[in-house]
């Protein structure tokens, strides 16, 4: 066993963020690691590769025990990590990359002709034939991750850690990419694996390890593990039952159609997605992590451009160059992470509520206050926001609260379909249910909503239909009466071929 | 191809503008050598030399810095400081002053250093602090006037004497530019100094030693910082509490014209020479301008033009670079 790591625990400020995770890799061995977002798979890397300390939990490699403190004693023990925003000296050559703190030296001084012969010949045994004198920056991402792996490799790696190698790349490099882990296996090396591709997880892994909540949920032998049970490891069950507030299966199909997309695609990560929201109805958006599913709604709102394909709002084709056309239109979006895209934490309820409205808001230029109580009192009332007042800074909310108060922001522009992704997460299971009846509510009352979602349970309770993404795809599209677990979960281990 | 066209090639946006601003440098030589009877004499060219050394040496380590992504604004409190420690102790032995000084230099340089890389401190607000600090320790030692040098111990040929008919003081810009381009080009930490520059997180992530990389550069700032300090009372014969009022500004103008780029990550020796020469020459020119008779314009008008000068310079970077990189800018 060349890694092997046993109940490991990490909290960040109290909230545990692995509890007794394990990972063991054995030697020449390709192994996967899958897990949710925040399931905890970097949290257990970046323990591995010591830019994180660990609470609990043992860690031995190539027979020892390890603790390491940074990144670099870990790097001199031959572990090295390619991240997903591949860590390179954009500016820097190709060579220097390679060889940066282990330059070759001639009488002290760098030896730049032997580097560059080097990194040339380290190159060529990836059959990657380019000039190393240039910065990295000019190549492709398949390039740069070549050049990070050759890195890697001149370090005597014995473990080289991947994280989702393939979320920019091409078929093409991919293949090129796995030709690469099978010269590193034959070479002894063993390769930690992180993807969401399942499709590729059984091209080139041999094992899979399985994280869910912070906790590792299962190993075995890829070929053991059907994608079927795979899937089920990775999304677990919620105890908690939602009630079913989805409408009855027939009346749906006859509402009018508000928004379509049809066969839309922009760079890789959207390929070919199609997909409806009828007004009054809840169309959910389900699959797995790196399906597309956030991409999809951002091309929907005009944050990304469509580069193929079409959609239509009220009948009309529309093809919005910024977010601001879309919100024009009617179309409000919550975003996934509230901390980063959504709130203004030290800002009150009612200054967050109202932040997009305050030109609307103003007369000559003032912001005319009484109109602003009015219009956040009427919300803070009808989502039921628990707040002592509306000037409580929003911060001090619960994650329900917070989640209303930006619901309530969109509500207040009078949208004629509402995005919101993954509206629940971090909220707590009471919450959930409140906020899904909301939006039941709201629906009811004539606007469009698509949730896009990670938990199944709250599709089968609320969506009227539900639309399947699999690597940028929409593969299956479920109504209401076929809509059932293992319906979406066989949709979502469906691969695209 | 061949390795002498390779060599030739400009790799990046940033090779061009350090391409411009040698041709611009001679371009001005030019001008000034056909305008100006004197421009091109023996005179003109070592007191140009012999007093714009400590501004380039001050470049020199600015350069470095800000390759890191950081800056170092104390540079001209603590050459202020270092002139004044440098000639308090001149009296005991040339080498004393000279040493004191650099090391005076030194010392507000390592407390640079220690408050960016272990006290995390932005290097804007932590410079500012020392360079707070230098001008008032200087003063403080020099009981807030000039001190002078002792002239007997030899101290004075440093900044005033020629050495096979070259001013010291260019001999030492010389020589340091020489040992900064190795450090540059041809020593790892050079190397690191620029990927760090690139991309701290990624640097740390690739396995170097950031924090004391950093600190190096900074150490290295104030150590030249306080050799040009060193120079000024040397050249000017007393300690001067209240000069190198600017100075920072002056090198990171320097740096600037020099094509290297404020957000770190790229950079080269010989273009800071270049710019710290571009900026003085426009300064010496519009003496001769004035010498002339024509027009009469005062030292203020010269910041003026030399501020002008600096933002053409900077606009025409950001434009090459966006044309070259395709890159929009926010």
């Amino acid at each position: 066993m060349l890694l092997s790591m046993q109940g490991i625990c990490k909290s960040f400020n109290g909230i545990p963020a692995l509890r007794a995770a394990s990972l063991e890799v054995g030697e020449a061995e390709v192994m996967a690691l899958v897990g949710q977002n925040g399931a905890g798979k970097s949290t257990l890397i970046k323990i591995l590769t010591g830019a994180y300390r660990r609470d609990e939990g043992a860690v031995a490699f190539a027979g020892e025990d390890v603790s390491f403190s940074m990144p670099a004693e870990s790097q001199a023990r031959g572990i090295a990590t390619i991240y997903q925003e591949i860590n390179l000296a954009p500016q820097r050559s190709v060579a220097e990359n390679i060889y940066l703190s282990r330059e070759p030296r001639r009488f002290g001084l760098i030896d730049r002709s032997a580097m560059r012969e080097r990194a040339a010949a380290v190159l060529r045994t990836f059959n990657l034939e380019i000039d190393v004198d240039q910065p990295v920056a000019g190549f492709s991402a398949a390039t740069r991750q070549m050049v990070a792996i050759a890195r890697a490799v001149t370090q005597k790696a014995r473990l080289v850690i991947m994280d989702e190698p393939t979320s920019s790349l091409d078929e093409r490099e991919v293949a090129i990419l796995f030709d690469t882990i099978r010269t590193l296996k034959r070479g002894g090396v063993s390769v930690v694996f992180i993807g969401h591709r399942l499709d590729e997880l059984y091209r080139i892994c041999d094992k899979v390890t399985i994280m869910r909540d912070g906790k590792t949920v299962a190993t075995a032998a890829m070929a053991d593990m059907p994608k079927l049970a795979l899937v089920r490891h990775m999304l677990g069950k919620e105890l908690a039952a939602f009630e079913a507030i989805a409408k009855d299966a027939d009346e749906g199909e006859r509402r009018p159609v508000r928004l379509s997309v049809e066969n839309a695609g922009a760079g890789v990560r959207v390929r070919n997605v199609s997909l409806t929201v009828r007004e009054g109805e809840i169309s959910g958006l389900a699959g797995l992590l790196g399906s597309g599913r956030t991409e999809t709604a951002n091309l929907i709102f005009g944050a990304d451009r469509l580069q193929r394909g079409e959609i239509r709002f009220d009948g009309e084709v529309r093809s919005y160059r910024q977010p601001a056309d879309a919100i024009a239109d009617g179309i409000g979006l919550v975003a996934e992470d509230r901390k980063v895209d959504g709130i203004i934490p030290d800002m009150s309820i009612r200054e967050n509520m109202t932040l997009a409205l305050l030109p609307k808001l103003a007369r000559a230029g003032i912001v005319d206050r009484a109109r602003q109580d009015e219009i956040v009192a009427r919300y803070v009332t009808a989502l039921g926001i628990k707040c002592t007042s509306p000037d409580q800074p929003i911060k001090e909310l619960s994650g329900g609260n917070q989640q209303k108060v930006l619901l309530g922001r969109w509500l207040c522009t009078d949208p004629k379909l509402l995005i919101v992704d993954e509206p629940t997460r971090g909220i707590d299971i009471g919450a959930k249910s409140e906020i899904l009846r909301l939006l039941r509510r709201l629906a009811d009352e004539g606007l469009g909503v698509l949730m896009i979602s990670s938990e199944l349970e709250e599709l089968l309770a609320a969506a009227d239909r539900v639309t399947v993404l699999s690597d940028g795809t929409s593969v299956a599209v479920l109504p209401r009466r076929e809509l059932s677990e293992a319906a979406l979960f066989a949709a979502m281990a469906h691969q695209v071929e | 191809m061949n390795p002498l066209l390779k060599a030739l090639t400009l790799k990046s946006p940033g090779d061009m503008a350090r391409l411009g601003v040698i041709l611009a440098l001679f371009g001005l030589i030019l001008f000034g050598a056909l305008r100006y009877e004197n421009f091109l004499s023996q005179y003109n060219i070592l007191s140009f030399l012999r007093y714009n050394s400590m501004f380039a040496l001050i470049a020199l380590g600015m350069a470095f810095v800000i390759m890191t992504g950081g800056i170092d604004l104390s540079v001209g409190g603590t050459a202020a400081m270092a002139s004044v420690v440098a000639a308090l102790l001149s009296p005991y032995h040339w080498a004393a002053g000279l040493f004191g000084g650099i090391a005076a230099g030194l010392a507000v340089g390592a407390l640079n250093g220690f408050t960016v890389t272990v006290m995390r401190i932005q290097p804007f607000i932590a410079t500012l602090a020392t360079m707070l600090a230098a001008y008032g320790t200087g003063l403080l030692l020099a009981g807030n006037q000039s001190v002078s040098v002792s002239y007997d111990s030899g101290f004075t040929a440093i900044g005033q004497d020629d050495f096979l008919g070259f001013p010291i003081p260019a001999w030492i810009a010389l020589l340091v530019y020489v040992a900064g381009w190795l450090v540059l080009e041809r020593l790892p930490v050079g190397r690191h100094v620029l990927a760090i520059g690139d991309g701290e997180a990624t640097a740390a992530l690739m396995g170097l030693k950031v924090r004391r990389t950093l600190a190096a550069v900074y150490i290295g700032s104030g150590a030249l910082a306080g050799l040009a300090g060193v120079i000024l009372a040397s050249q000017f014969g007393a300690g001067q509490p209240t000069e190198g009022v600017g100075w920072e500004l002056f090198a990171i103008a320097s740096v600037v014209v020099g094509g290297t780029l404020l957000t770190g990550g790229s950079g080269s020796v010989g273009a800071t020479l270049a710019g710290a020469l571009l900026l003085a020459m426009v300064f010496n020119i519009l003496n001769f301008e004035n010498g002339l008779g024509w027009i009469s314009l005062s030292a203020y008008w010269q910041s003026v033009i030399r501020g002008g000068f600096l933002l053409i310079v900077v606009v025409l970077q950001a434009r090459l670079m966006s044309r070259r990189t395709g890159e929009e800018r926010v």
